[in-house]
């Protein structure tokens, strides 16, 4: 987890960076320079590259799965302990890789996250060398990190359960790293072979992707999307697990549905394999081709839209207390609500030929991934500090963090959507070359996202400070400061070693709140009837 | 399912999408070119095959080494596992007779996309058989001494894998003209 948060800054640094180039062309960007068009495609790619996989991912899965799975199953630790350590060793090392990649010859890589050739296997177009090549040898030791640590997640759920534990009993964040887990095991693969293909190409010369040899560009992007499009549900999913968990924690009601909601992530899981070439509408794809894909881009919308509303059906009539997690669950409903409405725009594939590549898209990517990636995060670690570090945050300073971020990002983004109807393409270093790009109002709205984003990143201080100074001076945790039913609150704060002297025994499941008759309105699954 | 089988699964299932992917990039690209059938007439098909035998064989004296685990019978086990062992290092031997002489020949991974998926697709799966040899060593060396007999079973079922992604690209590679 720390871990990953360092790399958040670096991750978030660069989008500053960026940012003020796109506001104040040609300006000296404190703290870096001058930005050349060179260094925005590297700035651009590893932002992109690194909050995905170095900080979306080990956050959301690694360190949260690795915490939460044997607390709240009632294991005394993962069954395999010594390939997790190797899992986050590789891990480390794949972080070590892409700072290298920063420094050898060429500069960091500059083909964007997704990678596509030939800007990223011929050096002539991305203009970087071995960078690149760097860059895939640090994605490659990323997989083979998680596919690891993935194999211990699921071995250790399905075997490492406390006597009584039913399936129907796992708390949903379980399921559903569990579920993340299996979709990305599922859908790297033909990913990894294309890494391999492509720094074949780069380094030994092979044709993979190259059309004048019998190559074709357009394979990658069907194995970049086969994977990228799950992946994009992989960090969904466990962050829609730590809203429900909250939720139902701070509205005092039993998670509407449960059952189903595991259910239709699984449905999730299996659709979001299918609806991959919805990023290729523009690639000269079939039309009828086009069709099917906008057909299951848009029933995938469906189950997503589903988990929304059971989750607000949850809150309905509860007695909510409005704490710092809450908060963040609650965010993190509005923000994706709209991120999920704005897709459906553009899995239309009419719409979105006209949009594709704007910064309408940009602001759809991001009104998803933030609310998953950072709100899910900030939810998550406000929700379970006080068991892992047995004192509690302060809750002013949570709270002030929170509408800080909350606007900021809000007021980061909006105004891209806008300027994406308008024209403004991504990727495009200075738009003062396009003079119908750059009326007064469509400088001012990109100044305005830019200054959103650095009072934005300005408040993830009142994080820090909150964060580091609890962790000492933290007024102590109890057991259970949340009453909440799920196993992890039935042991000490922090867990000691082996995490309970005498493993539970679970009587029911976990959202047993405010039941009629009973004086509490919490009925922790390890008490008995 | 005992934890470490259950593990072992899961390792091969994701390895079967990496190969999947690949292989299934190679069947579009054989669909779209025809150009790959004259490539492929350059493979030397019984080389191929003698491999294809030897793999096999390698198999079989894995499974008689689970029996003998089964049993309890540690040296047993660990001297089948060391044909299993043999019969991997004969099959990249061949391999590696093989591939020098194509390169002689010309046939280098950069030639042409047939070439570059030939050398890819077999380099991975042979870098595939030199961990399962490596591993195997570990597993043997302490079968011999009777411990950790369970894992004589899970080594088997690596290599049954390295096996049949063999027999998908035996016909792919070298038979499909
Ligand atoms: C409600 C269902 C959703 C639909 C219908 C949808 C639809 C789409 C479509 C059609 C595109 C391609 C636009 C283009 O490039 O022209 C797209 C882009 C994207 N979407 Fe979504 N989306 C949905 C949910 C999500 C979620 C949940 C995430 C993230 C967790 C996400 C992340 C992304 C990303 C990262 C891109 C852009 C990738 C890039 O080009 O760099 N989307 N979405
Ligand atoms: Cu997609």
């Amino acid at each position: 987890m720390f871990t990953g948060m360092a790399l958040a800054i670096v991750g978030g640094f660069f989008s500053y960076v960026f940012r003020m180039q796109m506001a104040f062309p040609g300006m000296n960007v404190p703290g870096w320079g001058l930005v050349t068009p060179a260094d925005y495609n590297m700035l651009v790619t590893n932002h992109g590259a690194i909050m995905i996989f170095w900080v979306a991912m080990p956050v959301l899965i690694a360190a949260f799965g690795n915490y939460l799975i044997p607390l709240m199953i009632g294991a005394d630790d993962m069954v395999f302990p010594k390939i997790n350590r190797l899992s986050y060793q590789i891990f480390l090392l794949s972080a070590v890789v892409l700072f290298v990649s920063f420094f050898v010859d060429g500069g960091g890589s500059a083909g964007a996250w997704t990678m596509y050739p030939p800007l990223m296997s011929k050096d002539e177009y991305s203009l970087t060398g071995t960078g690149s090549s760097v860059f895939l040898v640090a994605i490659a030791l990323e997989f083979v990190a998680f596919l690891l640590g993935g194999i211990n997640f699921v071995t250790t759920a399905m075997n490492a359960r406390a006597p009584g534990m039913r399936y129907q009993d796992i708390p949903i964040v379980v399921w559903m790293i569990v579920i993340a887990t299996v979709v990305f095991m599922a859908s790297v693969g033909p990913l990894v072979a294309g890494a391999i293909m492509m720094l074949f190409d780069q380094q030994l010369g092979t044709a993979f992707f190259d059309p004048n040899r019998g190559g074709d560009p357009i394979l990658w992007q069907h194995l970049f999307w086969f994977f990228g499009h799950p992946e994009v549900y992989v960090v969904l999913l466990p962050a829609t697990g730590i809203t429900a968990e909250i939720i139902t924690v701070f509205s005092r009601k039993k998670l509407f549905a449960y059952m189903t909601v595991v259910n239709t992530a699984i449905a999730t899981g299996i659709l979001s394999f299918l609806v991959w070439a919805h990023h290729q509408f523009v690639a000269g794809i079939d039309p009828r081709m086009a069709n099917i894909f906008t057909v299951t881009t848009l029933i995938i919308s469906i189950p997503v839209a589903e988990m929304m509303f059971v989750y607000i059906a949850t809150l309905y009539g509860g007695s909510i207390t409005l704490a710092t997690p809450m908060l963040w669950a609650l965010g993190f409903i509005f923000t994706f609500l709209i991120g999920g409405v704005t897709g459906i725009f553009l899995g239309a594939s009419g719409a979105d030929i006209y949009l594709h590549d704007t910064y309408f898209v940009l602001a759809h990517f991001h009104y998803t991934f933030f609310p998953i990636a950072i709100i899910g995060a900030f939810a998550g670690i406000t929700f379970w500090f006080p068991k892992m570090f047995g004192r509690h945050m302060n809750e002013t300073l949570g709270k002030i963090h929170f509408w800080g971020t909350f606007f900021g990002f809000n007021e980061l983004f909006i105004p891209l959507f806008i300027t994406g109807v308008l024209g403004d393409h991504r990727r495009i270093f200075d738009y003062s070359n396009f003079p119908e790009l750059t009326t007064p109002m469509m400088d001012g709205m990109r100044q305005f996202a830019t200054i959103s984003l650095i009072v934005m990143l300005g408040f993830q201080l009142v994080f820090l400070y909150n964060f580091l100074t609890s962790l000492v001076w933290g007024r102590k945790a109890e057991k259970n400061p949340w009453l909440a039913n799920t196993l992890e609150w039935t042991t000490d704060s922090p867990p000691p070693h082996g995490n309970w002297p005498e493993l539970p025994t679970v009587y029911r499941g976990p959202y047993e709140y405010s039941v009629p008759d009973r004086k509490d309105d919490f009925w922790p699954q390890n008490v008995p009837s | 399912m005992p934890t470490g089988r259950l593990a072992v699964w899961w390792i091969i299932a994701s390895e079967i999408v990496i190969f999947g992917g690949l292989l299934a990039s190679y069947v579009m690209y054989r669909l779209a070119h025809d150009a790959f059938a004259e490539q492929a007439a350059h493979t030397n098909t019984w080389i191929g095959a003698f491999n294809t035998f030897v793999l096999l064989t390698s198999s079989l004296s894995a499974v008689l080494a689970h029996q003998a685990a089964d049993a309890g019978d540690g040296p047993k086990a660990a001297r089948l596992l060391q044909y299993t062992m043999g019969g991997g290092l004969i099959f990249i031997t061949v391999k590696a007779f093989e591939w020098t002489s194509e390169i002689q020949h010309g046939f280098t991974i950069a030639s042409n996309t047939f070439w570059s998926f030939y050398y890819t697709a077999a380099g991975i799966h042979a870098a595939h058989v030199i961990a399962g040899v490596v591993i195997m060593g570990f597993v043997a060396n302490t079968a011999r001494r009777n411990l950790e007999l369970q894992r004589v079973e899970l080594i088997g079922l690596y290599w049954h894998f390295v096996d049949i992604v063999w027999i998908f690209l035996f016909p792919l590679l070298y038979i499909a003209k």
